[in-house]
């Protein structure tokens, strides 16, 4: 391959495809309004606060003290007491697996004299996470709320007891989803699910789009190296990219108070290469789609793992091993990685380097493919 | 290798898609500063012969050179100084007749464009609509466009696979001036056509029929190649003279020319008796000299004959 790229030709098909991309108006606004609506419509799913959820309660022991952690519960409004599960004689795994209850407090025989010890008394409250956004919560509430009951309770003799802090061990088990993701996971996330699907679809459909419409014949006919055609389509596109990044992430911390710890630029860095990565990837589709429609399924079977596997749908050390081995081969399963690591957890560049070295893998072996694959005729 | 004589030096060119071959065994000699007419029937293989030789497409067989650049492994060379009209207009519809342009321009590695662009704009008459559209272009105007973005670059060869279709004539006129004007400068030209006219205004033809280059020369040159000899018939009813000489063997063709009939054939001693034979009184025989269309209409026959005999 010869390397005397020229940036006038480059540039060339630059402006010609930006051009195409601002008159077709109607792939325009998709591309800003998609990113707009998946935000509102996942955030209100997120941003909904179930209460009254059906909790099983197991008291091993009535005292004054065990009961008015349970009626601490129900006036937090986020519990409900589950009758009759005792009488039935349901066991707590059962209820919740059968989704007859959302939670599951046991209180063990001799909690209060052990309390009244110091001894630490253990609190079992165990969760139906499997849907995050219903429990996390009400989770989140629950030590609040035995607190606020015990030192109701340590009055008088025993206030001596009120000193001591964390008298209880709270000890809390969510089931199914051992992640706990939240709504600071989830919005990040959709940062990448966003990018993945226009990205990789909009380069996908602007080269089949070439064949479709008859202009192939002329662009092979111009002495433009498979390159120079490469990067000056893929360019235009990555500007849709930031754009949607700025529009993704001024909602997730301006309506969605997601917190940002870690720094713009590495966040930058990540996003950056994801995108070049999604495009090169759509690239090389429309190498091997011969209509924008095959160009379009392509991008969707590529979409659906993506969003499965990558850990944005499910936890991803939840997922089977072959399952995990598929998702490292995905950008999105590292990006997710990276958004997540710098929003929330303040990853600094050296942390999420393993993750930046994977996507430009990624791209690095899309680029050579889309250029192997590359039509230079008609046949 | 460049300073051959030959703008284009091909044997033996072939392509087949899957298991049909469309265009097989062509030699090609083109002297730099002509200009050659490819001619043949629809779906003889001219835009394929044409866009092998500029690298749309890989030649299954043969080779040869493009400008001294090898057709095999220089396209790019070749497509750097060759400009490839399409037969049909394959220029961006969602691009004004500017920025097609400009584009172009762009991707030649050419320099001052706005003013360049600027000048063939006002020669092709289309300033005042450059921020229109191409697809709002009438069927002749794009091919006046596309004509302008190909030669734009000053390539050294111009391959046209029918530059003239659906274009009016005066537009056509304006055409064969810039051809006269380009060859002058040094340019060489491969285009092809159906029109006749356009073809004895050729300095070389080629006729193509079947994938087969069947003849080659200037007109003169095919015309006696073929030995086609023709008559005129005036007179009254020549409807029933005309269905009758279409069923004999040794007549090619007959067509209405204006109030006569135009016949022909290569056995001239036996078409003439059967003229003879046939016209009746106040029918006149008249010899008249033989056109390119007669020879053909002649060899396209003479290529139908032999590929049944082939088969
Ligand atoms: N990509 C292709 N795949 C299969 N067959 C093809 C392909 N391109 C052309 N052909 C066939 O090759 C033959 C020659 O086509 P070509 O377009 O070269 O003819 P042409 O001489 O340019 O005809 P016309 O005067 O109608 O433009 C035709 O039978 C056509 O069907
Ligand atoms: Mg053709």
């Amino acid at each position: 391959m010869a390397w005397d790229l020229s940036t006038a030709r480059i540039s060339g098909i630059f402006q010609k495809e930006f051009i195409q991309m601002r008159r077709d108006k109607l792939t325009f606004a998709m591309m800003l309004v998609i990113p707009v609506m998946q935000l509102i419509l996942f955030g209100f799913a997120i941003n909904t606060d179930p209460k009254s959820l059906p909790t099983a309660v197991y008291l091993q022991e009535h005292t004054p003290i065990t009961r008015s952690i349970v009626s601490g519960m129900l006036q937090s409004g986020y519990f409900e007491i589950h009758q009759g599960a005792e009488q039935a004689n349901l066991s707590s795994e059962q209820l919740l697996r059968q989704g007859k209850v959302a939670f599951a407090l046991t209180i063990p025989a001799g909690f209060t004299r052990r309390l009244l010890h110091g001894d630490k008394p253990q609190l079992l409250l165990e969760a139906d996470a499997s849907d995050p956004a219903a429990s996390s919560h009400a989770v989140a509430q629950f030590s609040v709320i035995v607190e606020r009951a015990l030192r109701h309770e340590f009055r008088g003799a025993l206030s001596y007891l009120q000193a001591k802090p964390d008298a209880v061990d709270v000890h809390v088990l969510r089931n199914y989803n051992p992640e706990g993701i939240t709504q600071y996971n989830i919005v990040p996330g959709l940062l990448g699910v966003i990018l993945t699907m226009t990205s990789v679809m909009i380069t996908a459909i602007a080269m089949t789009r070439e064949l479709e419409r008859g202009t192939m014949e002329n662009l092979l006919a111009l002495p433009a190296r498979p390159v120079e055609v490469m990067v000056g389509k893929i360019l235009p596109y990555s500007l849709i990219g930031i754009v949607q990044t700025c529009v993704v992430l001024g909602a997730a911390m301006g309506i969605f108070q997601v917190p940002f710890t870690g720094a713009l630029v590495t966040l930058a860095a990540g996003v950056a290469l994801f995108i070049l990565a999604n495009l090169a990837l759509g690239f090389t589709f429309s190498t091997i789609a011969k209509t924008q429609m095959e160009a379009m399924q392509l991008t969707f079977f590529f979409f659906l793992p993506s969003i499965l596997l990558s850990g944005f749908m499910f936890p991803f050390r939840g997922m089977p091993e072959w399952a995990q081995w598929l998702g490292e081969v995905l950008p999105l399963t590292h990006f997710l990685r990276i958004v997540r690591g710098v929003m929330l957890k303040g990853s600094q560049l050296a942390d999420v380097y393993p993750e930046l070295a994977a996507i430009v893998a990624f791209m690095a072996i899309m680029g050579v493919v889309a250029m192997l694959r590359y039509r230079r005729t008609l046949d | 290798m460049s300073d051959s004589v030959f703008a284009i030096d091909v044997t033996g060119l072939g392509k087949d898609f899957g298991d049909k071959t469309v265009v097989d065994g062509v030699d090609l000699r083109l002297p730099k500063g002509q200009v050659w007419g490819f001619l043949g029937p629809n779906g003889s293989g001219k835009t394929t012969t044409i866009r092998m030789l500029c690298g749309l497409l890989q030649p299954t067989r043969g080779q040869g050179r493009c400008l001294g650049f090898d057709v095999l492994s220089q396209s790019r060379e070749i497509k750097l100084r060759t400009g490839y009209m399409t037969q049909k207009f394959s220029f961006w519809d969602d691009l004004t007749i500017r920025e097609n342009l400009q584009f172009v321009a762009r991707l030649h590695g050419l320099k001052s464009i706005p003013s360049l662009v600027d000048t063939i704009l006002e020669k092709l008459g289309l300033a005042h609509r450059q921020h229109q559209l191409a697809a709002s272009l009438s069927g002749g105007w794009k091919q006046r466009l596309a004509l302008a973005a190909v030669t734009m670059a000053k390539p050294q060869l111009l391959l046209l696979d029918e530059p003239t279709a659906g274009v009016d004539p005066q537009a056509r006129r304006d055409f064969w001036d810039e051809i006269q004007q380009l060859t002058s400068d040094g340019m060489t030209v491969l285009l092809s056509t159906h029109y006749m006219d356009e073809a004895e205004r050729c300095d070389q033809i080629v006729y193509l029929a079947n994938g087969h280059l069947l003849a080659r020369g200037s007109v003169e040159d095919i015309i006696r190649h073929t030995g086609i000899y023709t008559y005129h018939i005036q007179g009254r009813d020549l409807r029933m003279l005309a269905q009758q000489l279409r069923l004999q063997p040794e007549v090619a063709n007959v067509s209405y020319f204006g109030s006569a009939l135009h016949v022909s054939g290569t056995d001239q001693p036996a078409l003439l008796q059967r003229l003879q034979g046939l016209c009746a009184q106040g029918q006149r025989i008249i010899d008249a000299p033989p056109e390119l269309e007669d020879a053909f209409i002649a060899l396209m026959q003479q290529a139908g004959k032999d590929q049944r005999e082939y088969n």
